[in-house]
């Protein structure tokens, strides 16, 4: 089975984030750089089945050099090889530009499932894979946490608000992972000496035959409002700290 | 040109969802501020024509229908080969949905059936040289970004809960489509539907969220939360602390990893405030923490804080709240 997992790098969640005076971004300096945590789900799920049905799994990211270092870990977690997507003209791609740059590249590879974090943490936008999908020409199954495999068709299930779907999805389709799939496995010291000879493609848009045509821009990134001073609430006794509090929610927040 | 401003309606087991009204109130302020009509796509099987009332009291001037058995339930491919369909006859300027389970799914594989742009999870929606300017949470909410979609037509998912609702009876001419469904088109299935019992508000819907972290002390604990929970007519969420722990569904985990979450009401029992937990949740209006730690990095983002045993604590709010409620 050719297995396909398409992998973002970001800022580790622990990063505090800086917004760039002028509003053109954030502030990358100091920025320690990992792997999407959804993308994890999917490089362990493709692994399980690699495991389980044989097979070869592919690692995909676009941006910038550094992102060898994400397709690297990949690598020593157990995936066979990877594709870099690198050109300048693909930075700050939208959703739309990323799904054409990743669909030209997995079209010259044979491919029977991918997988795709539904949603990575930096722009939060989770289209990507969707997207990716619908240019390649085949279904999608989003947000999951739980899938099997059985001849040529996967069966996933998908919570939703007060429900869970259980959902059959012919192969190869585009699966979104969320949290709950798998627990992600970390990269053994013989895996990560393995990963450094592993073959990594590079491919910039020309070679991917690919122009760019962005259909929606961050034009501007603002701080979140910020919060005015809170109030700790005194007292000799929880039970009166309770009154004031609920008091205050009543009268002050008209909340409840 | 492109004209209109349009919403995919989201109804399930045959009644709109809440963020459907959201939708068409938002629509409608776009369409007074550039003198547009507001439409609406409305799926489902036979007789669901018969909610299309209901949106045109939130403003909504015509409602496309289409009837298949194939909309029900969801799908991904029957809708989003519908709306797009009809998308691309009626040529609309502005196409918001959902940022729901649903929605999501639907709206990102429009985005690449139209081959346009989307602002995903919008907060807010302005409008700039006759442009829709999103405004959206990114990096769960440690900043904002404001997206200009050049694509047609300009999609936006709009954060269900936040966009006030606000009658404005119209017309609701409706028109029924023909979706040409092609079965050979219809790849997945939905195999079975497994509803929660119990019937809890999801976080992401809740106007008020009692959440509860690692000083909970055990799954068994929950049960004050979520009685209080109750009394406010809220949801119980947890830290990852939590859900890891296995003390609480993964379904309810606040934070970048998890939901992000904008309620009218935050309350936070011990949650130490990990950056992660505070990306979640920092852009609820009120937010109160209960922690016995006064160090607790919680207490920044609090607007009342009380530093005590949440077990002493939780229970009196209760207490008070009932007292409150019963007046
Ligand atoms: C990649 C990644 C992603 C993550 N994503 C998320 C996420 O989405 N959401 C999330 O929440 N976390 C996330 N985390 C985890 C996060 O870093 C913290 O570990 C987690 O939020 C801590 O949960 P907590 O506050 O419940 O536990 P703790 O940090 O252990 O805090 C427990 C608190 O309870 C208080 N307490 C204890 N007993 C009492 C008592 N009797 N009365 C009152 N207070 C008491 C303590 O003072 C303490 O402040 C993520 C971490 C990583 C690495
Ligand atoms: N630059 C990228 N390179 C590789 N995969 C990506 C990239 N951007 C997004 N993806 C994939 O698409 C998923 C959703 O991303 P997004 O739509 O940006 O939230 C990610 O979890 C990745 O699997």
């Amino acid at each position: 089975m050719n297995i396909v997992v398409c992998v973002k790098q970001v800022p580790d969640t622990e990063t505090l984030i800086k917004v760039k005076p002028d509003g053109s971004g954030i502030v990358e300096d100091g920025i320690k750089w990992v792997m999407n945590p959804y993308d994890e789900y999917g490089v362990e799920e493709a692994l399980k089945w690699k495991e389980k049905q044989g097979g070869d799994v592919t690692i995909i990211s676009l941006g910038p050099a550094r992102i060898m270092e994400t397709i690297r870990t990949a690598l020593a977690m157990g995936a066979d090889k990877g594709i870099l997507i690198d050109d300048p003209s693909l930075s700050g791609a939208d959703a739309f530009t990323t799904a054409t740059a990743l669909a030209a590249a997995i079209k010259t590879i044979p491919y029977d499932v991918i997988f795709c974090g539904q949603r990575a943490i930096d722009d939060d936008s989770g289209q990507v894979g969707a997207v990716l999908a619908e240019l390649l020409g085949i279904p999608s199954v989003t947000i999951i946490t739980k899938a099997e495999v059985a001849d040529k068709a996967v069966k996933v299930l998908r919570p939703i608000e007060g429900a869970q779907l259980s959902i059959q999805s012919p192969l190869p389709c585009v699966i979104t992972c969320q949290k709950g799939l798998n627990e992600p496995r970390y990269a053994s010291l013989p895996g990560i000496m393995k990963a450094k000879k592993k073959p990594v493609d590079i491919k910039n848009a020309a070679a991917l035959g690919i122009t760019v045509d962005m259909k929606a821009k961050v034009v501007k990134t603002i701080p979140p409002p910020a919060r005015p001073p809170g109030k700790i609430i005194e007292g000799e006794e929880p039970a009166q700290k309770a009154a004031a509090l609920v008091k205050l929610l009543r009268e002050e927040a008209k909340v409840i | 040109m492109a004209k209109g401003i349009w919403i995919v309606a989201e109804q399930r087991d045959g009644a709109l969802r809440k963020v459907s009204y959201e939708l068409a109130s938002a629509a409608r302020k776009l369409a007074d501020q550039l003198g547009e009509d507001v439409g609406a796509v409305l799926l489902g099987g036979p007789g669901v024509e018969g909610l299309a009332g209901q949106l045109a009291k939130y403003g909504v001037d015509k409602v496309y229908v289409a009837e298949n058995a194939a909309f029900e339930p969801y799908t991904t491919d029957a809708h989003s080969l519908a709306i797009t369909t009809v998308v691309k006859a009626k040529d609309p300027s502005i196409l918001l949905l959902a940022a729901s389970a649903q929605g999501k799914d639907l709206s990102a594989r429009l985005v690449g059936k139209l081959a346009t742009g989307m602002a995903t999870d919008c907060t807010d929606l302005k409008i700039a040289d006759g442009k829709l300017v999103a405004v959206r949470p990114m990096y769960a909410g440690k900043c904002y970004g404001e997206i200009v979609v050049s694509g047609s037509p300009q999609m936006a998912s709009l954060r269900p809960n936040v966009f006030p609702l606000a009658e404005n009876a119209k017309a609701g001419a409706i028109e029924k489509f023909d979706p040409s469904l092609d079965p050979a088109k219809l790849q997945t299935k939905v195999l079975e539907v497994m509803k929660e019992t119990g019937g809890s508000i999801d976080v992401s819907e809740a106007n008020i969220i009692v959440s509860g972290g690692r000083g909970m002390k055990g799954p068994e604990n929950y049960g004050m939360l979520e009685e209080l929970a109750g009394l406010l007519k809220g949801a119980v969420g947890a830290s990852r602390a939590a859900v890891d722990a296995g003390w609480r569904p993964l379904k309810d985990q606040v934070g970048q990893t998890g939901k992000t979450v904008a309620p009218n009401l935050y309350i936070a029992c011990g949650i130490s405030g990990a950056i992660q937990h505070l990306a979640g949740m920092s852009s609820s209006k009120y937010i109160v923490a209960v922690n016995k730690d006064p160090e607790a990095p919680i207490f920044a983002k609090a607007d009342y804080g009380i530093v005590d045993d949440l077990f002493k604590v939780v229970p009196e709010i209760t207490k008070e709240a009932k007292k409150l409620l019963a007046e």
